[in-house]
């Protein structure tokens, strides 16, 4: 083997690091450190004066593992790798260490400690550098289709505007016709808008070249990764196969119904969107109409909120006003959610027009007889009977069943309610954490219709990254299996939450790296210990354990 | 020389790596005891790399991941979890139980992150020095430890956290599921067993012992530690090495 040359830039970052640690007397060490040829201080490393200085440093001291002691590998950690492949060297060579973050940012108290945790670090990181090995990062072909499941607004917005971009898009839907819960509706808040009005998108699919559309059809299997997912639905018993890159989910939700609740009958105790479609049909003849809110949601058993229903409850109760101001109509609520300005403003017109709001404790929840609804008004103390002719339930939207099963064909992850989950909150709110899955409207959580078209933008654009060019490239640091050690014993196998470990043709239990994330998690698992996790292999963080302790000696 | 505690950390990259990255943004002081390795996942954290940690002096280890539910590899942090419960229970043999401990800390929770550190770091002060910083080669606690080690690290143990969570969620091969408290009490004595025999064994590669000598020396009752030596010979780890005036000695091989 070649001899290891590692070189080591400390970064003053200004005074965000040289102001609480000594970098001179730092620097001063590093050089004694084994295999350490060369060592530098960079004002501002990540700077172009800075990485032309590495990029020296690697030419004149013929470096062969270079080490960045700043700030986080989490924000600079790609700039310095590609750095490294510039100059011809592996970007697997190249190792962080962090001590803005994690040292002079948490200790500007104390710069004689936070120069001796400094040190130590870098010791740390000097002796894992020098057991780093290369590694390829390697590309796959990238089909340029998406399949999108569900056709409901979410998806059909996706569709059209990858189909827009020139891609291609499958959307696989399992109902008879596309469009969801909209087509239930009848106006929508906000604005007042006719839904059929947003329904006209259906056509411009059903035109669109570059858009397939499967009704009737559910999936059947999901094989592949990234870039090659192979796909097989069921479309009336007919079984058919294709090829696609990327996969939307775009299933949204089903509307609780109410069974055994408040004696509904679907006659005269419906649910808001039974009104909807007496609305729609122009059946609607009634005058004394309570509704009630939260049916079946914010309850133990479905804590959340579901956040469309007081919205749509006033949308509704506002029509029957606007056709027949002499309605009397009564929301019976245990809190009214409307955030932001037009939806507050939309409730207090709501009450201006004269439709009562009334609070119910959910320890008391109302009681619906034949002819009235008795419930304990909250603010004045005391039960209340009101006759009705009809009382409209606001309920939940509420995952598919089907939802499960889908999800253990895509291996993504859905919550206690059966809602799939992002694979973050906030910084990656429409991708799953699997590579090429993501997710849009109300199958990840309750949302309107605004809402779910703007979600199935971004999972449209999150899409484009990937199938716009004709590659991806795949994570090189992943599992490996020493067939040697191997016993086939298959315990990796079940633990790997990406089914990353199969068995090939020989039969023999191997990684399939494309698939692999490198968590980790089969390695710590394997009883024959015959599981290898590129680039944080037992050695290298052995070596970091025994390098911390080296130190005592030194001081 | 007032005692400076040296602490690893074992963080995950995505949850408590970046807290840890949110404290510094933040400015959040804490004290300067840790040094932090980051591991792609809790899950990546091996058992055996907290002995090698304890074995070398270090104060106290930290392993931090993310919240239930929110690991970035779905699940990494429940095995994790069930490692380190694995850890926790044989370190109690030797009292170093106290020395460990395991945190879910995530990316927004940098005021979180100083907490745990700063209370880590404290307990493990109030401690005092790890027991293991000035010790001989050839001490007792060192000797312990070692079995345990191999414990963790051997095939059994392994297996047996390897099919916990499908014991508890699927069942056996019998298809009858386990009630959990059931499998703690199997895996427990499943600890203390592969513990006593892998003492068994480093007791027989330094000297040829009776099992009354074992007895005296493991504090286990002899027909105990006949039960184990007859364990033991079934794996072919240990063998008879002869037999004085009735009765047998046995010597462990040595590459066992
Ligand atoms: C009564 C009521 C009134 C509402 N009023 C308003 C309003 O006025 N304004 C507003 O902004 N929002 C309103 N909403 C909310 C609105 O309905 C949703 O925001 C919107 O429909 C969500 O669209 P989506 O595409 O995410 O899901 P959906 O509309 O639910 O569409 C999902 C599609 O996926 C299909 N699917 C499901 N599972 C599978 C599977 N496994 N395989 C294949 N296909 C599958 C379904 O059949 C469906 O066609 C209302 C909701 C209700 C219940
Ligand atoms: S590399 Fe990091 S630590 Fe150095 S100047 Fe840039 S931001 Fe600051
Ligand atoms: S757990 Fe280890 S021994 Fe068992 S199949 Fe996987 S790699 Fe092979
Ligand atoms: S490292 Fe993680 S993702 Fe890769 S094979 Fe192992 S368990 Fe699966
Ligand atoms: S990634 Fe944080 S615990 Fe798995």
């Amino acid at each position: 083997m070649d001899e290891i040359r590692i070189g080591v830039f400390v970064c003053h970052c200004g005074t965000n690091i040289a102001g609480f640690v000594d970098i001179a007397s730092v620097e001063e060490y590093v050089k004694t450190l084994p295999h350490v040829v060369f060592t530098q201080r960079n004002l501002y490393t990540c700077s172009e004066t800075g990485l032309l200085a590495i990029k020296n440093g690697i030419e004149e001291n013929k470096l062969n593992r270079v080490i960045v002691a700043a700030c986080t590998p989490r924000t600079h950690e790609p700039l310095f790798r590609g750095i490294c492949s510039e100059m011809g060297l592996n970007p697997y060579f190249f190792e962080f260490v962090n001590i803005r973050e994690q040292c002079s940012w948490v200790h500007q108290k104390d710069r004689e400690k936070a120069t001796l945790k400094a040190r130590d670090l870098i010791r740390m990181g000097v002796a894992r550098a020098a057991l780093l090995e290369p590694l390829e990062k390697f590309q796959i072909d990238v089909k340029p289709s998406t399949l999108i499941i569900g056709g409901g607004i979410s998806g059909m917005t996706a569709a059209s505007n990858l189909a827009n971009q020139g891609f291609e898009a499958i959307i696989v839907e399992k109902d008879i016709e596309l469009g969801g819960q909209l087509r239930h509706h009848h106006k929508l808040y906000p604005g007042n808008m006719d839904s059929q009005e947003i329904l006209s998108i259906i056509e411009e699919i059903l035109k669109n070249p570059k858009i397939i559309v499967h009704t009737s059809s559910k999936i059947k299997d999901i094989d592949g990764y990234i870039g090659n997912f192979d796909i097989t639905i069921l479309k009336d018993e007919e079984e058919i196969k294709f090829g696609v890159g990327t996969i939307i989910v775009a299933t949204g939700t089903d509307l609780l119904k109410p069974k055994g609740l408040y004696n509904y009958d679907g006659k005269k105790v419906i649910t808001q969107k039974e009104l909807e479609l007496l609305f729609k049909k122009d059946q609607f003849n009634f005058k004394n109409i309570v509704m009630i809110q939260c049916v079946g949601s914010r309850n133990k058993e479905r804590p959340y909120c579901s956040s469309i229903c007081c919205m749509t409850a006033m949308k509704n109760a506002r029509y029957i006003k606007e056709k027949n101001p002499d309605a009397e109509i009564i929301i019976l609520n245990r809190d009214i959610y409307t955030s932001g300005t037009y939806q507050e403003t939309y409730y207090r017109d709501a009450r201006k027009m004269g439709i009562i709001f009334s609070r119910y404790n959910e320890s008391k929840l109302p009681k619906v007889s034949e002819e009235s609804v008795i419930y304990f008004n909250e603010s004045m103390k005391e039960e209340i009977e009101i006759k009705y002719d009809l009382v409209v339930l606001s309920t939940p939207l509420i995952s598919y069943g089907e939802s499960k099963e889908l999800s253990k064909m895509l291996k993504v992850p859905i919550d206690e309610f059966g809602f799939f989950l992002e694979a973050h909150v906030k910084l990656r709110p429409v991708d799953f954490s699997n590579d090429g899955i993501f997710v849009c409207g109300t199958c990840k959580w309750p949302a309107n219709v605004p809402e779910s078209i703007s979600q199935g933008y971004a999972a449209a654009s999150r899409v484009t990254r990937i199938i716009s060019k004709d590659s991806f490239t795949v994570e090189g640091a992943t599992a490996w299996i020493d067939q040697d050690k191997c016993v086939t014993c298959e315990i990796c196998l079940k633990k790997c939450a990406y089914k990353a470990i199969t068995r090939d043709e020989e039969e023999r239990v191997i990684v399939r790296t494309v698939l692999c994330k490198g968590c980790g998690v089969c390695a710590t698992t394997c009883p024959q210990h015959a599981i290898e996790i590129r680039h944080y292999t037992d050695n290298q963080v052995e070596s970091q354990i025994t390098a911390l302790l080296e130190g005592d000696l030194v001081e | 020389m007032d005692f400076k505690p040296k602490i690893i950390g074992f963080l995950c990259n995505w949850c408590s790596y970046a807290g840890a990255d949110l404290a510094g943004v933040s400015r959040i002081q804490y004290p300067p005891n840790i040094r932090i390795i980051r591991l792609m996942c809790s899950g990546r954290v091996e058992p055996y790399f907290i002995f090698e940690a304890l074995k070398s002096g270090i104060d106290g280890v930290i392993i931090m991941g993310c919240h239930p539910g929110e690991c970035h590899y779905m699940t990494g942090n429940y095995e994790a979890e069930m490692k380190y419960q694995l850890l926790k229970s044989l370190l109690t043999y030797v009292d170093l139980d106290n020395r460990i401990s395991l945190e879910w800390v995530s990316a927004s929770e940098g005021i979180r992150f100083a907490e745990v550190v700063t209370n880590f770091t404290n307990s493990i002060q109030k401690l005092g020095p790890s027991p293991l910083k000035k010790i001989d080669k050839d001490s007792e606690l060192l000797f312990n430890l070692n079995a345990l080690q191999i414990a963790a690290n051997d095939y059994r143990l392994r297996a047996l956290i390897g099919r916990k969570r499908k014991i508890l969620d699927e069942g056996n091969v019998y298809n009858k599921k386990y009630p959990k408290e059931k499998f703690e009490d199997l895996q427990e004595t499943a600890i203390y067993d592969e513990y006593q025999k892998n003492r068994i064994i480093l007791y027989l590669k330094k000297e040829n012992l009776s099992v009354k000598d074992l007895s005296e020396r493991l504090s286990i009752a002899p027909n105990k530690i006949l039960e184990y030596i007859v364990d033991l010979r079934g794996e072919g780890l240990i063998d008879l090495k002869d037999i004085q005036e009735l009765t047998p000695y046995y010597t462990a091989k040595q590459e066992a």
